[in-house]
């Protein structure tokens, strides 16, 4: 297939348009989806229904019986022609999330270690000496997908997803990494474990990480771990089967 | 103005999965929060209708049967969607039609006959605990239903019902609304994203074969079995996938995403499903065979607009 010419609008129902900026992830797309996303929130007003960015897209979901896709299509592609990205430099806020990367919390830190051609500690350094960008929520409540991931470390999901992936577990899929804020099903490479909240319908925004903010996972010990609160049931590698 | 609110049911004995949902949680999908809200829309919108209320008033969605309930008071409601062997005292409960039942009376939910998921709508609305906007009740996230925290109903539960300002007229649903959901059915999907990714042989397939459904299937989505669809890309940067969404992992065998599915996921997709064949594949048992359509947006668009102007 020859790669689309960007941007492009996708169909996606009969509700949503798929509006894909990029194809390659980015730091700077961020900018533009932000700039995208509060255009589409002015035009739509109170025909749009979600917004669901991420880091090359933005899905915008409207009203079917207030504006037909047609016409959201068309407002899509007016929004595309003047679109300038938003100024950079509005940083998010820097959190460093404690992470014990052990096999009994990363049962894919061998897998990962294989697939790279690294030590399992070579692993751990390489995931956790970099600053991570938080380019979207999404997947479960507070579930941050970010980037972009040493290229050495670069490996596929699971081809058939875990059950059960517990809260707190640090992971890391093709050029992504994130953590699990709640018990999910995950096709994602577990290789550590943080013991913060990341998801709290009692706190004012809910989730711990927002789009734009920066993330670092600093190495802890099980005892530091365990004192903040850390879960320290293994993870069952048998519910990947 | 505040609605007074009782005591409606007590639950006697629980069933499997019942769960209350209004039209679903809106506007709060870039944190990661999933829609909710009823997975057949159709018998969900028709529940509400025969009720008396209005469009988006929280419904009990009882998937298998199973449940019990006491009516605490004199009720005007509904049932409609699958056919779980309900009865009414020792009655069998007529379906998609405004019933009247007294305080004391029970509501036994059987096994299921016809489809999988009921609904039962109660004049004035169940009152659920709104978080983020909607009551809609999603268990993987811990929000909405009843107590806020997303918990399908247990034995002793008491459901609270707003007072109904009026008593509803008697309405039946025509006999073309009332679904028989035994039939195999052919599902419109309005292709997109990726479809063109996908080798001529496997599109073929898609819509000539005779697509299973599986035993893994809730309410975020549902996996049909067939012939393998291979894919040029194997997966993608990860990004929103709204309702009725099929993807197709790398086995090759497809997922319909409904109403409690990831909000984001990487997994290359056919299109999606229309609002309504995502409400019909969801009252199909696992081992039911269903078939593919590719649609035409107009007709598409012309069959949904003419279902929400009717009962929204």
């Amino acid at each position: 297939m020859k790669p689309a010419r960007l941007p492009c609008l996708e169909r996606a129902g009969l509700d949503g348009w798929m509006v894909r900026l990029f194809d390659s992830i980015e730091e700077n797309n961020l900018l533009w989806l932000t700039a995208l996303a509060k255009e589409c929130e002015a035009a739509f007003s109170d025909t749009l229904v979600d917004l669901v960015p991420s880091y090359t897209t933005l899905l915008v979901v409207f009203d079917p019986l207030r504006i037909t896709p047609c016409e959201a299509r068309q407002k899509l592609i007016e929004i595309l022609a003047r679109l300038k990205p938003a100024e950079a430099g509005a940083g998010g806020k820097l959190h460093e999330l404690p992470t014990w990367y052990h096999q009994q919390t990363g049962p894919d830190l061998q897998r990962v270690a294989d697939l790279s051609d690294l030590s399992v500690e070579s692993v751990i350094e390489a995931h956790s000496s970099r600053e991570y960008r938080v380019f979207a929520l999404g997947f479960a409540p507070g579930f941050a997908f970010m980037g972009l991931l040493d290229e050495a470390l670069t490996c596929p999901r699971l081809d058939t997803p875990r059950q059960k992936v517990p809260a707190g577990s640090v992971a890391i899929a093709g050029q992504q990494t994130a953590a699990y804020p709640v018990v999910t099903p995950g096709g994602w490479n577990l290789i550590g474990r943080t013991p913060a909240r990341l998801f709290d319908r009692n706190r004012e925004g809910f989730s711990l990480l927002r789009v734009g903010d920066r993330v670092s996972f600093v190495p802890v010990d099980q005892a530091t771990f365990e004192a903040q609160g850390g879960d320290t049931t293994a993870t069952d590698r048998e519910l990947a089967k | 103005m505040s609605k007074s609110n009782k005591a409606g049911f007590r639950v006697s004995r629980s069933g499997p999965l019942a769960l209350l949902q209004d039209a679903g949680r809106f506007g709060v999908r870039h944190l990661g929060v999933t829609q909710g809200g009823p997975a057949d829309l159709h018998a969900w919108a028709w529940a509400n209708r025969l009720a008396g209320n209005p469009w988006g008033t929280a419904v009990l969605e009882i998937t298998f049967g199973g449940l019990e309930l006491v009516a605490e008071r004199d009720l005007t409601i509904a049932l409609t969607g699958a056919n779980l062997g309900v009865r009414h005292n020792q009655q069998s409960a007529p379906m998609w039609r405004t019933m009247a039942i007294r305080a004391g009376d029970t509501l036994t939910f059987g096994s299921p006959v016809n489809g999988l998921r009921a609904y039962l709508a109660v004049a004035g609305g169940f009152r659920g605990d709104t978080v983020m906007g909607s009551a809609a009740c999603v268990v993987r996230e811990q929000l909405g239903g009843f107590d806020g925290l997303g918990t399908s109903l247990s034995e002793g539960d008491t459901l609270t019902v707003n007072e109904a300002e009026s008593t509803p007229a008697d309405q039946i649903a025509p006999e073309s609304e009332q679904r028989d959901y035994r039939q195999t059915t052919t599902l419109d999907l309005l292709p997109g994203a990726q479809i063109a990714a996908f080798t001529g042989k496997s599109l073929f397939d898609a819509f000539n074969s005779q697509w299973q459904v599986d035993q893994r299937a809730d309410r975020m989505g549902v996996r049909l079995t067939g012939p393998a669809l291979q894919c040029t890309i194997g997966s993608l940067v990860s990004e929103g996938i709204s309702l009725g969404a099929v993807q197709v992992p790398p086995d090759g065998q497809p997922i319909a995403l409904l109403n409690d599915r990831q909000t984001i996921g990487g997994y290359p997709r056919l299109g999606n499903l229309t609002p309504l064949a995502a409400s019909r594949l969801a009252q199909c048992m696992p081992g039911q065979t269903v078939r593919l359509r590719a649609a035409g947006i107009d007709s598409a668009l012309r069959q949904h607009r003419q279902f929400l102007h009717s009962l929204r």
